[in-house]
């Protein structure tokens, strides 16, 4: 597990960027917290940096759409996903990030999303 | 329509071939591609690729899959020679031709060459001269980079593609020393107050910037020695290369009905003098401008398809100019159209720190923006200013969509 950031250190809408190697991306849209690889699968840009709308951030590179929820690309010219890591927050509310092992696409997605709509209910309630 | 010839396999050629599949045409597909490899991506190129961070296979800009649902023909190593005069049939180098309703033009640029440089063999046959634009080109340049030994580079040209191989070449432990004729690179683009700041970053890598002078000529016999400058300055270099710009692909068009003049002149749904005959990418003078940027090629062809399905231009593209550079480290990205009667401010961060944003203002209104190394507030404003520059006819087709939607 991975200390990132404290929740009221990320707003809704924003994003953080975690210096792991590969570095990570965290983002907290309206509905979840969401983690996925930082770089584009496409070419070396941080997504940490891109546009976020809805559970979509766009590359702010060359405007490769990804799925956060599943790390899939939506739009070219990304054709590769990148990888989702499950995200939980502790009880003084920090957020975590537990990295995910293995290539991009792998299973542990829906316990990841799952997770992180959890933390989303629980921040809103 | 049956059969739909797309001349040019680089991006352009691609993202043409892509979108008459999406909009549904079903007929015959070839691709024509004067270089025997599949599309790869351009930019890393003279980046990550000449550096070796990236490598070959990374390029590619499709896979088999793709290939696979595109169901195309694909005729590559092969230069398309001639479009006859109705715009119906293609002749190649390989003495074939192909006959199609439909034609997307998309041959890209070709690297200009010095102007009037005399060397004792001939410049042109001097080994060390390199341009580069192609995968082949790139493979020669890093050959010559990567020996392990330390050499001398001189870049002629101070562009985008001057700045970064320059980069790498550092990257690389080499000497570098950049020519730019003009006072300073990237004038027209940024304008003096930007362009001084840019072409600072060579300085802050040692590298030499040398300015306001042209080269005379390129000395050695069998391989590049020198550059001479006009100034009359002679730099010893072991490695020269040619980064003046680039020439539309348009002479094997020479004889067609085409209207041709920097480029394919078409209107601003890529539609050229023959409404069966759409231009898009470098080659094409889309309106009055012709860009040769990354993302101009990605987003010209839906419409230009559209258009060439319809038989007529019920769509146009003017897409927002945006280019991106990275150099020494620092991303530089630039959006929107700069006139010489813009102011220019920078609204965060500082130069001193290569991170800042800057807009550049027409009347109070924001044209264009520049930013170092700042790409997220970079991204809102091009945003801002992509929505703002919706042209009448896709702000009109939007509106009557909205209506539509509204009545339903």
């Amino acid at each position: 597990m991975i200390p990132v950031c404290h929740l009221d250190d990320l707003p809704e809408g924003e994003s953080v960027r975690v210096p792991t190697e590969p570095p990570i991306a965290v983002f907290r849209t309206e509905e979840a917290l969401y983690a996925i690889d930082d770089t584009c699968s496409h070419q070396d840009a941080s997504l940490s940096e891109g546009w976020l709308e809805g559970c979509l951030v766009e590359c702010p590179l060359h405007a490769a759409m990804f799925d956060l929820r599943t790390g899939q690309p939506t739009c070219l010219p990304a054709r590769r996903p990148v990888r989702t890591h499950r995200v939980s927050v502790d009880d003084s509310g920090f957020v975590h990030v537990e990295v995910a092992a293995g290539a991009a696409g792998a299973a542990g997605t829906a316990a990841a999303v799952a997770a992180a709509r959890a933390v989303g209910e629980g921040v809103s309630a | 329509m049956r059969t739909v010839a797309v001349v040019g396999a680089s991006l352009a050629g691609l993202y043409a071939a892509r979108a008459l599949r999406a909009q549904g045409y079903d007929g015959r597909l070839v691709i024509i591609g004067d270089e025997i490899h599949r599309p790869y991506d351009r930019p890393p190129l003279s980046k990550e690729f000449l550096t070796g961070a990236m490598a070959e296979d990374q390029l590619a800009l499709s896979d088999a899959e793709e290939e696979s649902e595109l169901d195309a023909e694909w005729l590559l190593g092969v230069r398309a020679q001639g479009l006859d005069t109705r715009g119906r049939t293609i002749r190649l180098d390989s003495g074939r031709t192909v006959s199609a309703d439909g034609v997307v033009i998309a041959t890209g640029a070709t690297p200009r060459r010095l102007p009037g440089t005399t060397g004792t063999a001939g410049s042109a046959h001097l080994r060390g001269v390199h341009t580069l634009r192609t995968l082949d080109d790139a493979r020669a340049l890093r050959a010559e980079l990567t020996t392990g030994q330390p050499v001398q580079v001189v870049v002629v040209g101070g562009g985008f593609i001057g700045s970064e191989v320059a980069s790498s070449c550092v990257a690389l432990g080499h000497h570098v020393t950049v020519v730019e004729a003009a006072p300073l690179p990237l004038l027209p683009q940024l304008g003096d107050a930007m362009a001084t700041i840019c072409a600072a970053l060579h300085a802050d890598h040692g590298v030499e910037l040398v300015t306001g002078t042209g080269v005379t000529a390129l000395r050695g016999t069998d391989t590049v020695t020198g550059v001479l400058l006009d100034d009359g300055r002679l730099l010893p270099a072991d490695v020269v290369v040619v980064g003046i710009g680039a020439v539309p692909g348009t002479r094997w068009l020479k004889g067609s009905a085409l209207a041709l003049r920097d480029g394919v002149l078409c209107d601003d749904g890529g539609v050229t003098t023959l409404p069966q005959v759409v231009a898009v990418g470098d080659v094409a003078r889309v309106g009055s401008s012709r860009a040769e940027h990354w993302t101009n090629a990605t987003e010209q062809p839906a419409a230009a398809v559209r258009n060439l399905l319809a038989g007529r231009t019920v769509e146009t593209a003017r897409p927002l100019p945006y280019f991106w550079s990275d150099q020494y480290g620092v991303r530089i990205q630039f959006a929107g159209r700069r006139l010489p009667c813009c102011t220019v401010r920078i609204t965060e961060g500082s130069t001193d720190e290569r991170s800042f944003l800057a807009v550049y203002e027409r009347e109070g209104v924001t044209v264009g923006t520049l930013a170092l190394n700042r790409p997220r507030p970079f991204m809102r404003l091009r945003r801002e200013l992509a929505r703002g520059c919706r042209t009448p006819a896709a702000a009109a087709a939007a509106a009557a969509a909205a209506a539509a939607a509204a009545a339903v």
